[in-house]
């Protein structure tokens, strides 16, 4: 099993709050990684630290062999570490295809018809090909997010962090997106995905990280996880 | 050229108008500074807020005592504003940067030139039995006009502070800045809050145009260096603090007062605006900002 | 290549105009003006429109261009295409500085910052006596017209050739990646960042270019008027043209600044002439605000809603 991404000793501050202390963590590669950890417990923060958002933090990030942790967030997506966000962030002006063709830009370097087609592709592969060229701030809150990852997948990750992607959304919803991302997966693309729906983390992971109030408190399998005693009191409280 | 007397002079005269600074500042930092708005029209109501003064004063009222009277009608004005805006800019989220700001713009630009076609572009005064003659003490002389503004400006900031910390109004507004959703989960309506707030910002705006004219002349056009003035002090601060909002404007106060006695009236703008981009480029959060 | 072809044809028809003969010298005067807004409100689209940061201080920019110029010509007698170039390059090393400073933070300190820098340089031209202070210097305007009848007309020339390239490069960078690129960081910075887009660097980029044709919209003015002075030249009325003129217009596309600086310094002319300078302020003001509330779009986005009603 070959390691993609190493989280070494990383400390984050906020003026006095400690929001991370000493989180270590190690992904493999094609490794389908969940992490859970109560409101407030810095599984945010953790990804800021991963995708670049904060680059101003203690300790070292690896990824696929190198020294990431002075990258900017920008090159880090170049290098293939890709993102959706808790709450979407759509390029509202432009349509959905417009969407995807500022990765393809940007980390491939070309938008032409060629990555158009590809485009059509990623969106047909979620359902979403028919809203190809509506505007994006007329989606539906699942087609957001669906739109959110295909995005993502427009870069051509090598690593998909997926956070809280099924937030809010209703059952069949979530076996949607929970499909698109083991199809994902089966394709090669490591994927951390952060949730608070435990059957979807429970289903979907092979390893469970659990994190609370800035520590990595419990790792393993999701049934080990789910029978800790510290996993179960972090989250329902003493 | 640099006796340690002159600068002493000009550090109490730079005192006195660093607290008339920071009074003047104190709208937007509430407005801004906790709410988030880009008031950049706030100079121009104070300026506003000075015009009304002189046109009130014309019937023979003390100038203070016509600011305190116009307290009211800006803080309908200063809800007025903000309910617009909200329902306007902060609740459709598409491109409100630019739009907020060009609103507010458009308004200040609207307010100057408005007044420019009423009053024309010569300065106005108001007079008053403290207006022209100054306190001596030693070989120091403090025009009154200043002392009276001083005095205002404390008890100002005095009242709002305490009105920030101590009542439940006050510090929900503190509050709804940094977290709305706890705010409503304590049973406040987080835009009337909000309200309330702007209100208060620009009813401030009317007893501080009110000393402004008392200081000295006021002109429509003054209101651009106020943007600097305004905004330096509350950039200084620290967004969201209120008492530093009088320590800024006594640095503000002090420099100016400095400078312009080593080098002229004429340096006075770029002192706020230099001082202003000096804290941008090197600590934004300002001196006590969260 | 259609809007090569336009363009080339338009300013053949601006050169033929001006050299005829029988035409009013104000046509020139007044449409140096227009051109000259066009230059300026195409500039302040490229980082306020593509990208959404607000210029506040659209008169520092302009005023490096002119008090380059002045330099240029005091001292070495520089013809008026490197007045321009000059002007050029120092108003875009500003933006490129001012940028530096504020593109990091939030847009509001971003319009401040460029107010700031206004009544900073404004402070410092007027006590620099080599450019005239604070009561302004007389210029002569040299003796060689190329082949125009009168000075103006060379310069109305001049302008147009300006304006055209300002509209050129802004339609460059609108269809290229930096265009994308631009309207993704306007759109959701953090989005735009984790796609790859360099926010930073292309922050820097447009507020450069915005600068730079800024200062060169200025650089022709002191030969203009033969005179230079701090309180006009650094006038913060130029802002909420440039600002006006571009919503007003429509931002989203290169034409929309075009259609507002056409529309604006044309009535500037009838309305100052005839009425008075404050009430132009005004005029644009009300319109400005109204714009912003009602149709954010401009008037760029009025045709599409008519066009898509009538279908």
């Amino acid at each position: 099993m070959e390691t993609i991404l190493e989280v070494n000793n990383v400390i984050k501050q906020f003026g006095g709050f400690t929001a991370l202390s000493e989180v270590s963590l190690h992904v493999n590669k094609g490794e389908r990684l969940g992490l859970i950890g109560p409101n407030g417990s810095g599984k945010t923060t953790l990804i800021n630290c991963i995708s670049g958002a904060f680059t101003n933090y203690q300790g070292s990030i690896r990824f696929d062999g190198g020294d990431i942790s002075l990258l900017k967030a920008h090159e880090r997506t170049k290098r293939g570490i890709a993102r959706s966000f808790q709450i979407p962030r759509p390029f509202s002006s432009m349509t959905v295809m417009e969407n995807l063709l500022v990765p393809f830009a940007f980390v491939g370097g070309k938008d032409g018809p060629e990555q158009q087609k590809e485009a059509m592709a990623i969106l047909q592969g979620m359902g979403l090909a028919d809203k190809a060229f509506v505007q994006s701030n007329q989606l539906s809150q699942v087609e957001l997010r669906k739109m959110e990852l295909a995005r993502a997948m427009a870069a051509k990750p090598k690593l998909l962090i997926s956070d809280e992607a099924m937030a809010g959304l209703a059952g069949t919803e979530v076996d949607e997106v929970l499909d698109i991302l083991f199809d994902l997966n089966k394709r090669g693309i490591t994927i951390i995905m952060i949730e608070h729906i435990m059957q979807a983390v429970m289903k979907f992971s092979q390893r469970v990280v659990c994190l609370d109030a800035g520590k990595i408190i419990c790792e393993g399998t999701p049934e080990t996880i789910v029978k800790n005693p510290e996993v179960q009191r972090a989250y329902l409280g003493d | 050229m640099f006796s340690v007397d002159l600068i002493f002079e000009a550090t109490l005269f730079g005192i006195l108008l660093g607290c008339f600074y920071a009074a003047v500042s104190l709208g937007l930092s509430v407005a801004f500074g906790l709410l988030d708005v880009p008031y950049v029209a706030h100079p121009a109501l104070l300026i506003l807020g000075s015009y009304f003064t002189y046109l009130l004063c014309k019937t023979g009222i003390d100038p203070v005592v016509c600011g305190v009277l116009l307290m009211p009608i800006f803080y309908v004005i200063g809800i007025g504003f903000y309910r617009f805006y909200h329902e306007t800019f902060e609740k459709r989220s598409t491109d409100t940067g630019v739009r907020g700001l060009a609103f507010f713009f458009g308004m200040a630009f609207i307010i100057e030139v408005c007044l420019i076609l009423v009053f024309g572009v010569d300065q106005r005064t108001v007079a008053a039995s403290y207006i022209g003659s100054s306190l001596e003490i030693g070989d120091y002389r403090f025009p009154y006009r200043m002392l009276v503004a001083f005095g205002i400006a404390l008890t100002l900031t005095f009242v709002l502070t305490i009105y920030f910390s101590k009542t439940f109004t006050g510090r929900a507004i503190k509050a709804v800045g940094q977290d709305e959703g706890a705010l409503r989960l304590m049973g406040a309506n987080p835009v009337r809050i909000k309200q309330i707030a702007f209100g208060i910002a620009t009813s401030v705006n009317a007893i501080a145009g009110a000393m402004l004219i008392i200081v000295g002349p006021v002109e429509p056009a003054m209101d651009r260096i106020y943007i600097g003035r305004t905004f330096c002090v509350v950039v200084l601060a620290g967004l969201g603090s209120m008492s530093g909002t009088l320590v800024a404007g006594l640095v503000l106060g002090i420099t100016e007062s400095i400078v312009m006695m080593t080098f002229g009236a004429s340096w006075a703008p770029a002192v706020s605006f230099g001082l202003l981009l000096l804290m941008l480029g090197v600590r934004p959060q300002g001196l006590f900002g969260r | 290549m259609k809007f090569a072809t336009y363009s080339s044809l338009l300013l053949l028809g601006l050169l033929g105009l001006s050299v005829m003969g029988g035409v009013n010298e104000y046509v020139f005067f007044a449409g140096f003006v227009v051109l000259q807004f066009v230059v300026l409100a195409t500039a302040w689209n490229i980082l306020g429109g593509y990208a959404g940061y607000v210029n506040f201080g659209v008169p520092a920019f302009i005023a490096v261009g002119a008090y380059t110029a002045v330099v240029l010509f005091k001292s070495i007698s520089a013809p008026l295409l490197v007045q321009i170039l000059g002007g050029g390059v120092l108003a875009g090393a500003l933006g490129l500085g001012v940028g530096l400073l504020t593109l990091k933070l939030r847009g509001i300190f971003f319009s401040i910052a460029t107010v700031a820098v206004v009544f900073i340089l404004e402070t410092i031209v007027n006590n620099w006596r080599y450019v005239g202070g604070a009561t302004g210097l007389q210029l002569t305007r040299p003796a060689d017209l190329w082949f125009f009848d009168s000075y103006v007309r060379m310069l109305f020339f001049v302008m147009a050739v300006l304006a055209v390239m300002s509209v050129a490069i802004a339609r460059y960078v609108q269809d290229s990646f930096l265009g994308r690129g631009l309207r993704a960081v306007r759109d959701s910075e953090e989005a735009a960042e984790c796609s790859g887009v360099p926010t930073l660097k292309i922050k820097l980029i447009a507020c450069t270019v915005s600068g730079a044709l800024m200062g060169i919209a200025g650089a022709p003015m002191p030969m203009y008027l033969s005179y230079i002075e701090p309180s006009s030249t650094f006038n913060l009325s130029y802002s909420i043209y440039a600002l006006g003129m571009p919503i007003i217009g429509g931002t989203s596309h290169w034409i929309g600044p075009v259609i507002g600086a056409v529309l604006l310094a044309t009535l500037q002319q009838i309305v100052t002439v005839t009425v008075s300078n404050e009430l132009n302020v005004l005029i644009v003001g009300v319109l400005l605000v109204l714009f912003v509330v009602i149709a954010p779009e401009g008037i760029l986005g009025l045709i599409k809603k008519w066009k898509q009603s009538s279908k």
